[in-house]
């Protein structure tokens, strides 16, 4: 009876840890099969004329494109040109979120007289104030500067605050019992507390903030990913629009890696 | 809220623990009496004077007068139920509630650890300790006081861990040893043991007398542990209704001080009266007679076609049926 038992448990068991070596790899290798089956068929598509150029280059064209954006230097200058665009306006968005923060999370005084105008500020939407910061401002960096700066700002107060609010009054009163001071309890307590939900904040802020750069750079630029798109649609390049886009996303994707990189070497201290 | 009772609630009697079954590694709470009588109240203006203080939230009246001194290297333990107001003063004592009528003096420095070890969760367990003198006159010298501080409570292994990382016991001697590291004249212990198991209390316990010893401060411990109470203090203070409702002092060493001693058994059950709290009648400390269990009385037996256990209805050895 013993011998019937394990002569039906050894298969099963032998199957299961068959599929968990060769698991991992091959179901990994099966999710590359269908975007590259998609990519296939628009290469064929492209190739057969059945996709227009002016509608959608071929991936092929695209990498040429690419490579040849890359040769001349273009892609690069317009790259840095549109990262520090996002890095100036994501600096004065986040100081002005953090100080405001701060002020309202601390004081009550504070509390009631900067969380109010920026509760109902908060409900506009910012890309909607374009036409005011192009008549306050014109059509050059500043109003693209101040669209970033507004879409940051307000996910990283709402953010910071909450995380400020929610230390506790024990810690607060262990360090009081210590004998620290005002500004050493917001060094040692009240900012690391804070800090988990405040990297919540920057990682909102942060793709807040790119969306922000494309919506400005479409309108209006003289430089930048933006104005290569621009042009690129003037002469109906779409592989170099592709090729934009494609970099858009590549920084998204690497300015939120570097946060959630950040996370994890900050909070060590959780589990 | 159900009423305390200690009777069932105490866990079993740390003290006696101490004396009958000290583990070799660790010296019991009454262990090294012999060789050090430790410090005791010394002569000398009191590290904490309280006279008149009243406290009320809102409308409830917590602290109504309270008068209370501590001597300097005194041990006090502050009984009282819940509510009674006993950690109300002992957060005014460090200054973090307000005194609003009276008097609350503290001559020197205090420091206090809590029922819960409050270390702050992102900084290293050394980092906690070391943050303590920030502000002293040792600020310079603060790693190295922290380091030799964490090595007196046992913990120099765990210094660089972080707290998460502690077990209850463990952040609670990284609390003490942040309340110790500032030489405080006074350290104030607010229910410091009541979320540790038994025997992990039993260690603290060891571990408060021999800091106290070496560093004769003046301790005023918050308990709701009648027995840890007369274990530990040289004085018992009983808080009830907002005032000081009696006091007591116990001489005997504390390596004596059983619940059944002779002298701690009376005060127990005197300081449980205080408290509001009678013996059950059937006295948990006194054993009944062992009744023989399977020769009820005939009193109270039941009649026997209910009893199959009984002598009478059992079956008779298989010897005695088959030949």
């Amino acid at each position: 009876m013993s011998t019937s038992q394990t002569v039906v448990v050894t298969p099963t068991t032998d199957r299961r840890d068959r599929d968990t070596r060769r698991g991992p790899r091959l179901s990994s290798l099966r999710r590359w099969v269908s975007p590259v089956a998609i990519i296939a068929t628009w290469q064929v598509l492209s190739t057969t004329g059945v996709l227009a150029e002016d509608t959608l280059a071929a991936p092929t064209t695209i990498f040429a494109g690419a490579v040849e954006l890359a040769r001349t230097g273009e892609l690069q200058s317009a790259t840095l040109v549109s990262l520090q665009r996002v890095g100036l306006g994501f600096v004065i968005g986040a100081s002005v979120a953090l100080v405001l923060a701060v002020v309202a999370g601390l004081s009550r005084i504070g509390d009631d007289a900067v969380d109010p105008p920026m509760q109902m500020l908060r409900t506009l939407p910012h890309f909607g104030l374009i036409p005011l910061f192009i008549l306050w401002m014109g059509i050059g960096e500043a109003p693209k500067l101040a669209l970033i700066a507004m879409g940051v700002c307000f996910p990283l107060y709402l953010n910071t605050v909450a995380g400020i609010r929610s230390v506790e009054a024990k810690m607060h009163e262990a360090a009081r019992s210590m004998g620290l001071s005002w500004s050493q309890r917001l060094r040692h307590v009240v900012l690391p507390s804070a800090l988990p939900q405040v990297l919540v904040g920057l990682r909102q802020a942060l793709g807040i903030a790119w969306l922000s750069l494309i919506v400005a750079e479409t309108i209006s630029a003289g430089d930048g990913l933006g104005y290569l798109i621009n042009r690129a649609r003037e002469f109906s390049q779409t592989d170099v629009i592709v090729v934009g886009l494609a970099v858009y996303s590549l920084l998204g994707l690497l300015t939120d890696a570097i946060v959630r990189l950040l996370e994890r070497k900050a909070l060590t201290w959780r589990a | 809220m159900a009423r305390l009772n200690p009777f069932t609630r105490m866990p079993p009697a740390p003290t006696t623990t101490t004396t009958t079954t000290a583990t070799p590694t660790t010296t019991g709470v009454g262990a090294d009496d012999a060789a050090h009588p430790g410090p005791g109240p010394r002569p000398g203006p009191p590290v904490a004077r309280v006279r008149g203080h009243h406290r009320s939230f809102g409308n409830l009246q917590v602290l109504r007068s309270v008068d209370l001194d501590v001597a300097p290297g005194e041990f006090v333990a502050l009984l009282g139920r819940s509510g009674c107001g006993k950690s109300t003063l002992l957060r005014s004592l460090a200054h973090l509630d307000p005194v609003p009528a009276g008097e609350v003096q503290v001559t020197g420095r205090s420091a206090v650890a809590f029922q819960e070890p409050r270390l702050l969760p992102w900084r290293s367990v050394h980092e906690n300790v070391a943050l303590a003198l920030l502000n002293g006159e040792q600020r310079a010298q603060r790693h190295d006081l922290a380091a030799a501080t964490l090595r007196e409570v046992g913990l120099e292994e765990k210094a660089q861990m972080w707290p998460r990382q502690l077990s209850g016991g463990q952040a609670q001697r990284a609390s003490l040893a942040r309340a110790l590291v500032s030489s405080p004249d006074l350290l104030l212990l607010d229910e410091p043991f009541s979320a540790l198991d038994a025997l992990t209390r039993i260690e603290m316990h060891q571990l408060v007398i021999q800091l106290w010893r070496r560093h004769a401060m003046a301790v005023l411990i918050v308990t709701h542990d009648v027995d840890e109470a007369l274990a530990l203090a040289d004085r018992v203070v009983v808080l009830d209704g907002g005032r000081v409702a009696d006091t007591w002092s116990v001489d005997l060493p504390r390596s004596e001080r059983t619940p059944e001693h002779p002298e701690i058994a009376p005060l127990r059950a005197e300081v449980l009266h205080t408290l509001g709290i009678r013996p059950t009648p059937p006295n948990p400390h006194v054993r009944p007679p062992p009744a023989p269990a399977w020769q009820p009385s005939p009193a109270a037996s039941p009649p026997s076609w209910s009893r199959p256990c009984s002598p009478a209805a059992r079956p008779a050895p298989p010897a005695t049926r088959r030949p």
